[in-house]
Formats: structure tokens, C-alpha cells, sequence
């Protein structure tokens, strides 16, 4: 430590720091803090870069957090001076372009370090146009979408949501065994090494009971123009299921399919989301579910169908080729599935009645039919699918009557 | 009859063709490094295609044994491994009971030797082998599940299995391992970067009749020619799925039972059973587009003939 500056206000600043990176998602807790003063009297403040790496080992325990730190760090310490002196107490002044090229992050961050509340979502309230312009231009719109600027509300939100996504899928039995005193059969490589333990007397036998787990989970989601308000927040609950359980497979479409599985994988929702959108060309464009749904069954449908899975499928039904080949494909997503569900924001909609010939062509073939516009509707969707209940929901058939009559 | 691990791909294609199997050069050419550099094969294809028939013809050339476990959902240590004979140790204990003088140190190391090991195939393709160490066939590898593969992982990388009871069984020279798969999930990459892996596509036509003329010789030139142009048109189409080789040799097999010298719009019919597996596809190729097909087939032969 240098003699000229005040100790207590580099402890201060620092845990002004863990605080900020804490708000904005970091798992940094107060013991934290002591171990970078630490560290950081150890290393000295000579160098910026010491001490910048010396913060860094101790805030970030992730490689994808490194981003987030990074970023924190060059707007929370931006005051050339503050290591040769540690004179200002002030908090720094937040400007949100501390990195231009990744906005988001900066978004997240300043929120964090301002430490305001973010301003609450309003839910939708103005309805959907049915009649909108179905107009894919010739060239899709290949534009490099920008998500919105995503809040610190949402962002608890959404972890609360994860939490709560914690079993949505009713277990499956597998064929593997675990320990059980009450289960149905004998272990006997167990019991054998219990009647040794007793010196070979059979005193009683080791149980056993087959393993259950959740069967794999394929999301289709539409990202169509229709779908735009949606897909956003649609992409987060995606995010959440992937990295909250193995087997999970995520797909969006709106002309052509991508598979965005492995976007999804990286932890940090904003890297994912970036990955995504650079990875994705048709965003807000025209929708062919036939064509998307077609291209799923050839390329994809036997490599991550293989193993029992649920399908969420996410679209409004609202398809430009007006249900043009939707049907066969449905039926055969239909029989290559355990169990076929469709989430439909419209649905939230009084008076939503199922007369699009999309919708009235997807509808025979799918063995749920539920809301999909907020998070509450997202959450109710893992109590439909831990019930362990017939394959088709009973409520279907309210659906498949209005749409034939 | 024992056969020296080949010297070159030309080797490699050799001994294939001794064994009738008709591969192309990159197949061989994987094939070879994996048995010279002793590393395990990793195949992945369509169903069909002649994943399986490798390690077939490799025990059969090279005159090993073949160790074949198919893979499915759950497949586990003791069916993939080894199992105690627990029946046979019950009776023990109660055998040492009844004779009275055995400490309890020496009855334990005894219940758990050698001799009430049940082997399967993984353990038994670790062990030495006077004819050289086994072909290992594990078919089907995406049928199972992660933690089996990830048991395979300690397996593959240094071929040895530990039993907690017994220790660790090493192989003295690693055994030739074939893992098939038809990629009806993917394969975790660690996995596969232990191997060399090589993706089996359909054969060109060329070679597809190379294939007939060895699995079905009775088949008419002329008629294999057509079946041959029948099958990779199909495979052009936006099929649910596409006929594999096998499909073919079965097709063939199936029109010469019939005493067919060529294709006949009725036959292809009566016959599409064979070929096709999905009623959608059928009932797509059935009748006029299978008629078009065989003009379209029958017109490019002649034009072939013809020049």
C-alpha cells in the first residue's frame, strides 16, 4: 500500500464496486470484498493493470463474467487519477456508452451502478392486428436486430422464473437404478456386501428403484413480425430452460430455421442473446411454419427427437403460405414426439378464436394449446407439463370445436 | 488364419475387398490410421449404410474376435461391463458357513475373484487374445445415454476398467474399436476427439453397383444398372428417409426372388416395401412419380450404353 492514499476510502470504493457488480448479476458476496483489499494491497496500486487482474481474480469465478467485469471496471474506476490517489469519494458519473459496440451490457450495468429502479414493464395491452401485412420482401430483411435494452427488473424476473422453471417436465423413467430402502426390487450386489459387513448373515435386503428424469425439451420459437413484441422476452424464458437442464434444444423461425442451441448455452443472457442475433438473418420478417416445421423433420427431428422429447412449439399461428403443407408436417412432428405443445401469445386475448388457416391447420396436432404473452402465463406452463396427465390436454377439445365451427 | 494389421490404404482396401466390402478411399484411408495409430473409429451415417458391416469384416479379415454391444437408453456398467455372480456367492458364504473354518478377510478376497466375474464385452475386449486383440463393435453409441458415454471416455482413452472389489484390469495391447452411429443425437465432443472419426455417406453410383455386383452377383447387369438409378434418384428427393445400401441389396435381392430381369413400373410398386419405410414416402413415390422416375432412369442408361 502507498502511504498517500487513505486506506479506508480504498475499502470503501471497493465495496462500492462489489456492490455495482453485484446489481448488475455478479455472485459477489462480502467476503469478496475483504479478499480484494487483499489482493489489492498485495499487489500495490502502482499499476493499473495489477490491479486490474488482481480484481479480476477475485470477482470473476466464470470465464463468460469476464465480459461484465470488464466493463464494470473501466466505467467504475474511469477517473485516471483514482489509483494515484484515491482522492474522490464520487461514485463516477455513468454514461451508458462505455463500450460502444455492446450496449446492453452497459445498460445493465448502469442501472446497477446508479442503483435505480427500473422502470416496470407495462403489460400489452393493444391488440393484434390479424390483418397484417404478410409482406416478405425479396431479400428477407437480414438486418443485425437490436433487442431491447433489457432492465434490472426483468432480469430478476426472468432468475425468478428460472427458479420456478426448476421441474416443468413430468419425469420419465429410465432404466438405470438408484439406492431405495422401499423400492420394488433387490439389490443384490448391495445385500451381498451388507451379508459380509454382518460376517454372511442375511439380515435383510438392499432395495432398489429405477431413476426417473426429465425427458428433453426441443423449443421451436416463431420470430416472425407478428411475433417481434414476444420473441424478446421469449428468448430470455429459452435462455432460462437451457441453462437450467440438460437435453434442452432451441430453434427459431420466421422464412428459414436456425438452430440456436448452442448460442443459448453461454451463461451470461446478454452474450447469448448478441450470439443469437448475429446468428439469426430473418428476424421480424414473413413466417412459413410449414417450410420451418418441414425443414425441422428432415434435418433435425431424428437427431434430438430421439430420446422421448416434449416440443414447445412458439408461434402465433399466423402463416404467410396460409397454412400451405402445415398440416402433414404438424402430424408428423406430432407422431415423432412424446408430447406436442403449442404456446400461443394470442391466446391471451379475449375473444381470440381460432379461424386463421394456420392455426386451423396446426390445432388437430398438438397435444396442448396454451398462452404464451407473459411471464406469469410462462410460469403456469411448467404446471401443465409436470402434470403427469393423459398425452392431449382436455382442454383441447373447447379449441378443436371452435375452429370447426 | 491371423493377418497383420495393414500397411497402407491400399492394404486397407485390399483386405475390405477380400472381406466383399467395397469401400471408397476415404473411408479406407480413416479406417487404416485408426488401426495403425490405434486409435478408436468413430462412424456416423445414415441407417443403412454399412457402418456395422465394417467391424465385421475387419474381425473377419483379420481373423479376431468380433465383440459387438448394442447400445440403448440405461445401458449400464454391469450390462456393458461385468456383474458379479451373486447366486454363486450366496452359495459360497453359505458353503463356508457350513465347513465353519474361514476367516472373513479371506472369504471376502475370495467372493470377489476372478471366478465370479461375469464378463461382457467391454471388460472381454480388454483382455489379451493369442489371435491379437479383438475388433470392439459399440453400435448405436447415440442410443445411450451421457453417463455411459462419459464411462466410455476413461475406457477409450486408456483402455482400462477399474472394479472396486477386483482392481484395475489393464489390456495389454488396445483392442480395435469401431462406434457407430446414426446420429440420432449428437455425441458429446469429448468423446469424439478421442477418435478418428469419419462420416459414411451414401456411394455414388458407380459404386453402389460395385456393391450390388458383390452382395447380389445374381442380379441382372441390366437390372442392377436400374435399381441402382431408381435408388439415387430417390435419394435426390425431399424424402422423410432416403433408402440406404442396405435398402438396395434388399430391393435387389427381393426383385431377383421375383425373377425380374428389369424394373417394371408394377413391379416397383408391389415392391416399394423394400425401399421405403414411411407410408408418407410411398404414397408420394407410388404409381406415376416412380413411373417418371423409371423413364428418366431407363433414358439415361440407353444414353449411357449408347455413347
Amino acid at each position: 500500500m502507498t502511504d498517500d492514499v487513505p486506506a479506508g476510502r480504498l475499502t470503501l470504493n471497493l465495496m462500492h464496486f462489489a456492490r455495482a457488480l453485484r446489481a448488475a448479476g455478479l455472485p459477489v458476496g462480502p467476503g469478496k470484498v475483504l479478499q480484494a483489499v487483499e489482493a489489492v494491497e498485495a499487489v500495490g496500486l502502482s499499476n493499473r493493470t495489477d490491479f486490474y487482474w488482481a480484481l479480476h481474480a477475485i470477482f470473476v469465478n466464470r470465464h463468460d463474467q469476464s465480459e461484465l467485469f470488464d466493463q464494470a471496471f473501466h466505467v467504475f474506476w474511469r477517473n485516471p487519477d483514482i489509483l494515484k490517489k484515491m482522492m474522490s469519494l464520487m461514485l463516477p458519473k455513468v454514461r451508458t456508452e462505455a463500450s460502444p459496440d455492446r450496449p446492453e451490457m452497459a445498460q445493465r450495468l448502469a442501472e446497477a451502478l446508479h442503483g435505480s429502479g427500473a422502470e416496470k414493464e407495462e403489460p400489452e395491452k393493444t391488440e393484434i392486428e390479424l390483418d397484417a401485412s404478410f409482406t416478405v420482401s425479396a431479400a428477407e430483411r437480414l438486418q443485425d436486430k437490436d433487442f431491447e435494452k433489457m432492465t434490472g427488473e426483468e432480469m430478476t424476473q426472468a432468475k425468478r422464473l428460472l427458479t420456478r422453471l426448476a421441474l416443468p417436465l413430468a419425469e420419465v423413467t429410465t432404466r438405470r437404478y438408484r439406492a431405495d430402502p422401499m423400492g420394488p426390487r433387490v439389490d443384490p450386489r448391495a445385500t451381498l456386501r451388507r451379508m459380509l459387513r454382518n460376517g454372511g448373515d442375511l439380515s435383510d435386503l438392499a432395495r432398489k428403484r429405477r431413476r426417473t428424469r426429465p425427458p428433453p425439451l426441443v423449443v421451436l420459437c416463431d420470430i416472425s413480425g407478428s411475433m417481434t413484441r414476444y420473441s424478446r422476452m421469449l428468448l430470455h424464458f429459452m435462455h432460462a430452460v437451457t441453462n437450467d437442464r440438460d437435453r434442452v434444444h432451441s430453434f427459431v423461425f420466421g422464412t428459414r430455421l436456425t438452430n440456436i442451441t448452442r448460442h443459448l448455452r453461454h451463461k451470461d443472457v446478454d452474450v447469448a442473446l448478441d450470439a443469437v442475433s448475429a446468428a439469426v438473418a430473418d428476424w421480424s420478417g414473413g413466417t412459413r411454419i410449414g417450410t420451418a416445421l418441414h425443414a425441422f423433420n428432415r434435418t433435425w427431428a431424428r437427431r434430438v427427437l430421439g430420446q422421448g422429447a416434449v416440443v414447445l412449439l412458439i408461434t402465433d399461428g399466423l402463416d404467410r403460405d396460409a397454412g400451405e403443407g402445415l398440416a402433414a408436417e404438424a402430424e408428423r412432428l406430432h407422431k415423432s414426439c412424446r408430447r406436442l405443445v403449442w404456446l400461443n401469445p394470442l391466446l391471451r386475448w379475449e375473444g381470440f378464436a381460432p379461424k386463421s388457416s394456420g392455426i386451423r391447420a396446426l390445432l388437430p396436432h398438438v397435444d396442448d394449446f396454451l398462452a404464451a404473452h407473459s411471464l406469469n402465463s410462462l410460469a403456469d406452463l411448467a404446471g401443465v407439463l409436470s402434470a403427469d396427465g393423459p398425452r392431449r390436454s382436455p382442454g383441447l377439445r373447447r379449441w378443436l370445436k371452435e375452429a370447426a365451427g | 488364419m491371423i493377418t497383420a494389421i495393414p500397411a497402407s490404404v491400399d492394404d486397407t482396401l485390399a483386405l475390405l475387398t477380400r472381406g466383399h466390402y467395397v469401400a471408397d478411399r476415404s473411408l479406407a484411408t480413416a479406417l487404416f490410421l485408426a488401426l495403425k495409430l490405434k486409435r478408436p473409429l468413430f462412424l456416423e451415417g445414415e441407417a443403412g449404410v454399412g457402418k456395422t458391416e465394417i467391424a465385421k469384416v475387419l474381425s473377419a479379415t483379420l481373423g479376431r474376435k468380433l465383440l459387438r454391444l448394442q447400445c440403448y437408453e440405461g445401458l449400464d456398467a454391469s450390462s456393458a461391463v461385468y456383474e458379479w455372480n451373486y447366486a454363486r456367492q450366496m452359495m459360497e458364504i453359505r458353503l463356508a458357513e457350513a465347513s465353519g473354518a474361514q476367516d472373513r478377510d479371506s472369504l471376502t478376497a475370495d467372493l470377489f475373484s476372478e471366478r465370479f466375474l461375469v464378463k461382457r464385452p467391454l471388460l472381454q475386449a480388454l483382455e489379451p487374445d493369442l489371435a491379437g486383440p479383438p475388433v470392439l463393435l459399440i453400435d448405436e453409441l447415440d442410443r445411450t445415454d451421457e453417463p455411459f458415454e462419459a464411462y466410455l471416455l476413461e475406457i477409450l482413452s486408456d483402455y482400462q476398467v477399474s472394479i472396486p472389489e477386483f482392481g484395475t484390469v489393464h489390456a495389454p495391447e488396445p483392442p480395435i474399436v469401431i462406434l457407430t452411429s446414426n446420429r440420432t443425437r449428437e455425441i458429446h465432443d469429448a468423446l469424439k476427439r478421442r477418435c478418428f472419426y469419419h462420416w459414411v455417406d451414401y456411394p455414388s453410383a458407380v459404386r453402389e453397383r460395385e456393391i450390388l455386383s458383390v452382395k447380389a452377383p445374381q442380379a441382372d447387369a441390366r437390372l442392377a444398372a436400374q435399381v441402382v438409378g431408381f435408388v439415387q434418384t430417390l435419394r435426390g428427393l425431399d424424402l422423410y428417409k432416403a433408402p440406404g445400401v442396405a435398402e438396395t441389396l434388399d430391393w435387389a435381392q427381393a426383385l431377383v426372388e421375383l425373377n425380374q430381369l428389369e424394373l417394371e413400373p408394377s413391379v416397383i410398386n408391389d415392391t416399394l416395401g423394400t425401399l421405403l419405410k414411411y407410408q408418407d414416402d410411398i404414397a408420394r413415390i407410388q404409381g406415376s412419380e416412380a413411373a417418371r422416375i423409371l423413364t428418366q432412369v431407363k433414358t439415361e442408361l440407353a444414353a449411357t450404353t449408347a455413347r
